[in-house]
Order: C-alpha cells, then sequence, then structure tokens
C-alpha cells in the first residue's frame, strides 16, 4: 500500500488522536507548571450607617476580583515551576512527616494515600482475578453442553453492567441495614457497621473489582481452553498425571499467553481505578489516583476548579502507566524488530 | 462420543465442579436479581431484615399492590410466548439482501416486537385478569406485593427521560463515528506492514492506558473558555464546548480510538489478503476494494467493535460528569444525584429503580449478542 493511500484510511483516526490525546497531554504538561488565577485589588470601603446623633462610618479594606469591561474577572497565568507537583505531593507535610519517619502521616497525604490503595487494590485483586477465572472456566468446560449457553449469559453480567451500577448493587448488599450485612451480623452475632470502617470499604471495593473482571478472565481462559491440545492431554493421562498435575504442567503452560494478556489488561484497567470511589461512595476513607484528579477538577463552592493541581496529580498519575507498560513494550518492540 | 476410562471423572468431582459452577452463578447474579427485587417493592420491604420479606412484599401487599397467581401466570405466559415469538418468527423475517436493508428490517422488527410485548403485558393481561380475579376467589387473591411507584417517580415525576435522550444522543454518536473513522484506520494499519503502521499502533496501545482524567484534566480548560479561543477563527458564533453532548462524543471517541483501531485490525487481519488482491486485479483502487469486497464480509467485526463502542459510551461517568453541566447529563452520572440526595429510604429505593432502568438495555444487549460479545473479548487476546 503506498503511502497516500495509507495516509488517507488512517488520517481521520490519527487526526482525533492527536487532537484530543495527544494535545490535551500536552496542555496537562504545560498547565501542571502554572496557575491561572482570578486577579484580585484591596479597595478602601466607606459603610456608613445611619447613628443617633452623626452618622457612624466604617472604613474597611476589602479584596475584590478584577472585572473587565464585559464584566468578567480578568486572570492572570503565572509560572510557577514544580509547586503545584510539591503541593500535589504534600508540600511542608511530607518534608515533615518523613523527617519524623512517619509513614502513617506520610499516607495521611492525599497523594500517597491514593497511591498506596491504587497500588495494593490492583496487585491485590489480581491473583483473584486470574484464579476465579481459570477456575469458573475449567468448571464451565466441564459443564453439560446444554446448559453452557446460560452459564456464560449469566457469567457476562457482572463485566458488562455500568461499573458504577455495579459498585452500587453490592452497596446496596452491604451498606446500612444491607440483606448481606444482616446475615453476617447473625451469624457471628456482632453488630457491623461497613460504611464507616475503611478496611471494610477497601474490601468491598476489591471484591467489586474481582466480581467485576473475573468473567473476562473466565471468557479468554475458556476460548484458550478449547484449544487445548488433546493429544498431550491423553499422553499425560497415559504417563499416569493425575488431574492436578494435567492442569499444572499441561493446561497452565497452555493458557500461560493468556494468563500474561489478562495480567496487563488487569493492570492497565486497576490502575485507572474510579467508579468504585464513586459507587462505594469511599471519598472519606480510600481514593485512587484517577479519582484525585477527578476531585481537583470539580469546581469548588466558589466554582473554581483547580486546574493545576489536576494537572499536576495526572501526571504523577502517569508515570505510573509508563513503568506499568515499559516491560510489554520492550518485548513488543524486540519481537517486531525480530519478526 | 465416548469418551475414554482414564477422561472420565469420577461423582465427588462432578458434584464438587457442579457446586462450585452454581456457587459462581449465584455470585454473579445475586447482586443484580436483588436489586430488581428491592426496586418493586415499598421502602420498607425493599430495606428489611428478611430475605424472605424482601422477595414477598407484604407491606407492599398491604398497600394495595399485589399480584394474584392469576396475574403471576398470564404475565409469565406473556413474556415466555413473545421470547418464543420472538426466536422463532420474527428473527428469520430479518433477512434481507444487503446491509442497510437488514438493518432496517432488525429495526422495525425490534420496534414492532416492543409495541406487541407492551400490549400484551400492560393492556390485555390487566384487561384479561381482572375479571378472572374477581371469579377465581382465593387464586385471584394478590399473594405477591409488587408496585411500580418508584419506576413512575424516576421516570415521569423525575424526568429521567432526559437524561435516557441524552445517553441515546452520546451513546448513538460514538459508535456511528468511532466505527467510521476506525475501519477506515483498522484496514489501512492491518495492509500495512511499515514501521509507521507499527508505531501508530503502539502509540496508540500507550493511550489506551492512559486514565480518563489525564485528558479531561486536558480539555476542561480549553472547552471552558472555547468561545474566546476560537473567537478569532469562528467570529461570534464560536460555541462553549462545555455541557455540550457533540464535545462529549468527540472526546469518548477519541478515547475510544485506540481501543477500536486494535480491535478493527485483528478483525481485518483475519480476512485473507487475496481477497483485495484479486479485487485490485480487477481494477478497483484501494478504496472500492474495501468498500464493495471487504466491508460485505467484515459485518461481523465491525458489529463486535460497534458493542463494546456503545459500552464505553453507555457505561462513561467519568467524561459525562465533568464536560456536562450538572442540569443536563447522561444515566450514569444522573444516578449519582439520587444515591447522593437519599435522606429518606424512598429516595434510596428510586435511586435503585433508577440503577435497574440503565442496566435493562444492557441485560438485553447480551441475551441477543452474546455471540459477539464472547468473539470480541477473545478477539484482542488470541491475536495479542
Amino acid at each position: 500500500m503506498k503511502f497516500k493511500t495509507f495516509a488517507m484510511f488512517v488520517g481521520p483516526s490519527i487526526l482525533l488522536m492527536l487532537v484530543f490525546i495527544a494535545f490535551p497531554l500536552v496542555t496537562v504538561l504545560v498547565n501542571s507548571f502554572q496557575v491561572t488565577q482570578p486577579i484580585f485589588t484591596t479597595q478602601t470601603v466607606e459603610t456608613c450607617t445611619p447613628g443617633f446623633v452623626t452618622q457612624t462610618c466604617t472604613t474597611s479594606v476589602k479584596t475584590v476580583p478584577v472585572l473587565d469591561e464585559a464584566g468578567n474577572t480578568v486572570t492572570t497565568t503565572r509560572w510557577v515551576g514544580l509547586s503545584s507537583y510539591a503541593n500535589v505531593l504534600g508540600g511542608d507535610r511530607l518534608t515533615r512527616a518523613l523527617s519524623n519517619w512517619d509513614i502513617g502521616a506520610v499516607l495521611r497525604i492525599d497523594f500517597w494515600k491514593a497511591l498506596r490503595f491504587t497500588l495494593t487494590f490492583t496487585l491485590i485483586t489480581l491473583p483473584f482475578v486470574l484464579a476465579l477465572g481459570l477456575a469458573v472456566a475449567v468448571v464451565v468446560n466441564n459443564a453439560a453442553r446444554s446448559i453452557k449457553g446460560p452459564v456464560i449469559f449469566v457469567s457476562l453480567l457482572p463485566f458488562i453492567i455500568t461499573p458504577v451500577i455495579g459498585a452500587l448493587s453490592i452497596r446496596w448488599l452491604f451498606y446500612g441495614d444491607g440483606i448481606v450485612t444482616i446475615w453476617l451480623e447473625a451469624l457471628f452475632s456482632t453488630d457491623l457497621a461497613v460504611a464507616a470502617n475503611g478496611w471494610a470499604v477497601e474490601f468491598l471495593m476489591m471484591f467489586y473489582r474481582v466480581w467485576h473482571v473475573a468473567p473476562f478472565a473466565f471468557v479468554i481462559f475458556y476460548a484458550g481452553l478449547q484449544t487445548v491440545n488433546q493429544d498431550t492431554l491423553e499422553s499425560a493421562v497415559i504417563d499416569g498425571a493425575s488431574r492436578w498435575e494435567r492442569l499444572r504442567y499441561v493446561v497452565i503452560p497452555h493458557l500461560m499467553p493468556l494468563i500474561v494478556f489478562i495480567t496487563l489488561i488487569h493492570l492497565m484497567d486497576a490502575y485507572r481505578a474510579f467508579e468504585e470511589v464513586i459507587g462505594f461512595s469511599s471519598q472519606s476513607h480510600r481514593i485512587t489516583l484517577q479519582y484525585l484528579t477527578y476531585d481537583f477538577l470539580q469546581p469548588d463552592d466558589a466554582g473554581n476548579r483547580q486546574i493545576s493541581s489536576a494537572s499536576a496529580s495526572a501526571m504523577l498519575t502517569m508515570i505510573g502507566v509508563v513503568i506499568l507498560l515499559a516491560a510489554p513494550l520492550r518485548r513488543t518492540w524486540r519481537d517486531h524488530r525480530g519478526g | 462420543m465416548s469418551i475414554p476410562q482414564a477422561m472420565r471423572q469420577p461423582p465427588s468431582l462432578k458434584l464438587a465442579s457442579n457446586l462450585f459452577l452454581l456457587f459462581w452463578l449465584i455470585l454473579a447474579a445475586f447482586p443484580l436479581v436483588w436489586i430488581l427485587a428491592m426496586s418493586f417493592k415499598s421502602p420498607v420491604d425493599a430495606f428489611s431484615a428478611s430475605a424472605w420479606d424482601v422477595l414477598r412484599g407484604p407491606r407492599t401487599l398491604s398497600d394495595g399492590h399485589g399480584l394474584s397467581v392469576v396475574d403471576i401466570v398470564l404475565g409469565v405466559a406473556v413474556i415466555w410466548l413473545s421470547i418464543k415469538a420472538g426466536t422463532r418468527w420474527l428473527v428469520p423475517m430479518a433477512a434481507g439482501e444487503g446491509t442497510l436493508q437488514r438493518i432496517f428490517s432488525w429495526a422495525v422488527i425490534a420496534l414492532g416486537f416492543a409495541l406487541l410485548f407492551i400490549i400484551g403485558f400492560f393492556v390485555i393481561v390487566p384487561w384479561v385478569a381482572e375479571p378472572l380475579n374477581a371469579s377465581l376467589g382465593p387464586l385471584g387473591r394478590p399473594v405477591l406485593g409488587l408496585t411500580t411507584q418508584h419506576y413512575e417517580s424516576v421516570w415521569i415525576d423525575n424526568a429521567f427521560y432526559e437524561n435516557l435522550q441524552n445517553s441515546m444522543i452520546v451513546t448513538f454518536g460514538v459508535v456511528t463515528v468511532s466505527l467510521t473513522v476506525g475501519t477506515l484506520a483498522g484496514y489501512g494499519l492491518a495492509r500495512s506492514g511499515s514501521t509507521l503502521a507499527f508505531w501508530i499502533l503502539i502509540i496508540a496501545l500507550i493511550f489506551r492506558a492512559l486514565p480518563h482524567s489525564v485528558l479531561v484534566a486536558g480539555y476542561l480548560p480549553v472547552f471552558i473558555n472555547s468561545a474566546e479561543i476560537l473567537r478569532p477563527i469562528l467570529g461570534d458564533n464560536a460555541p462553549t464546548l462545555y455541557g455540550q453532548p457533540l464535545a462529549v462524543i468527540a472526546v469518548l471517541v477519541s478515547i475510544n480510538q485506540p481501543f477500536t483501531i486494535w480491535m478493527l485490525r485483528s478483525f481485518f487481519q483475519s480476512i485473507p489478503v487475496d481477497l483485495d488482491e484479486s479485487a485490485r486485479v480487477d481494477g478497483c483502487t484501494h478504496f472500492q476494494a474495501f468498500r464493495w469486497v471487504i466491508m460485505p464480509v467484515m459485518w461481523p467485526g465491525v458489529i463486535t467493535t460497534g458493542l463494546f463502542s456503545f459500552l464505553l459510551a453507555y457505561n462513561d461517568f467519568l467524561v459525562a460528569s465533568l464536560l456536562l453541566d450538572a442540569s443536563n447529563q447522561t444515566m450514569v452520572p444522573a444516578i449519582v444525584g439520587y444515591f447522593n440526595r437519599e435522606t429518606t429510604t424512598t429516595d434510596q429505593v428510586e435511586a435503585i429503580a433508577a440503577a435497574v432502568s440503565i442496566t435493562a438495555p444492557l441485560f438485553l444487549l447480551v441475551m441477543i449478542f452474546q455471540r459477539q460479545i464472547v468473539s470480541g473479548l477473545t478477539a484482542g487476546a488470541v491475536k495479542g
């Protein structure tokens, strides 16, 4: 295919990605180094109230935003270097906590809190997703042919459902006097307040993620199981391998590329976890890195959005993505050059 | 086919395997079934401590909202007949020459089917059930508490249909634009082995991993001030992009582009190159070969990719909630307003009813397109 034809086919897509992905990345990078604020001036205001004999007048100094002719606030953009980053990372609080060797204080700073949660969340859910997905795939593969269709249908539901709604549906089972909480209370005869306990909320968020992603792993493993070489399995039987050994030494090595694939996708997706925080309203206990940026972008009570801090936290989040993708990308590049 | 002796499983293993399957099915479906049951009950029943009461709804029943055995039997019969009729007679009718005709006849049939179902379920069943309930004595007495009042207040009083309308605009736009742009790019990338194509794919993979909030942090200041930024180019009609569904469509299409081109590329690669080459020998240009030879055999791939684009747009929370105004939201961000407001238990059940309303179309989607969804999920994995 000539370059010109190739460019005509790929052009619109590239243009969209440049305008809406690459360009925003540049603005985020630039914004993270500068702060845009309204200009304020101080005005001396004299207010008088009618008094009994004479007027009582007080003068006070007020800070008011400068307005242009159209009545809009005039803003100024200042280059602030790394100070937004320092802000997001905790600034003085961080240095103080570090000099005292106080990890707890570090983890109370929003960014480190989010980083800690995002990383544990990503790494702890991964093995559960793989194990549950594989177990379900093996079991469905083992089930009678007639029930496979409905079983796959039900299994897909947690994956297809809107993430916020999925998280909400589990939240309603546990929060307040949710039915499962009532069962647990009856079982252990204690009083549970799930929503008030940070660790319980953290567990629920992980539980939701495993519930949500395991069907994806299941479908992929299930497809992989269809292509397991039957001859190898039979020769393993003849060699006297038990079921467990066949799974361990024949099936799992066969599924290895799929395990790598699911791991990669899961790491990417769990690292940008966000809907859990909304669904479980866990802002006061646990936040994720993506939620941190989202929170900066939300207008505060005065309607201002902290664009600069949001950009800084977005750039810091990106560092994680780069680290995450470095290894698989290096391998792809080697394959490309080799093949 | 007989299974060799050594591969046969002992009953204990079979039992354990099926028990685990049952456990998984309950785990997968229970939260969804439960919110479905709660959404039809009065708040006292929905948050009752007894699971049996949530299902049976004694309080809802005593409030005068209930179904009798006759109602239930008739309702189930209508649903069963509709499904049978749909799969037996209507689906074969959807055959037609050419893709556009087929899509059109599908749309007509789906609409007709929905109409028949609504008439059967909401008009004929109550009409038949009333005299039957009166005449059958104990069988006609309400036994199951069930109320649609929360759905009514969500959809009618709180005007949830406006959010539905926004969601439909956004999803329709995203699916059409991202498929149009994506098929072209996917074809180009699949048929070009150049290093440039490789790099485009790698960069797309990196873009796929980006958290969406990173990108939105880039758009937000630009979109809010877009009227001023674009004024030198567009004059005084320069739009403020913030709050425009079109802007959300553009953003979601672009965010979705990396995934779309990867998936479509893998589908195009499974179509033999010989097909384009013979078309080229017959005198087609590249574009003609693409349009008249490749696209007709590509529809399964396009439909599958379209499904995933639909899911992304429909399920999106972050982009819409930041780029659209709170008063003009799509469905998923709108529901957050419900459960943040939950001061009374009635509000909570309304939030649950809204959640079920959002889930219902997805449920139908999986029902109809199960095979395409599975093939789409595996397409990425098998070919890397």
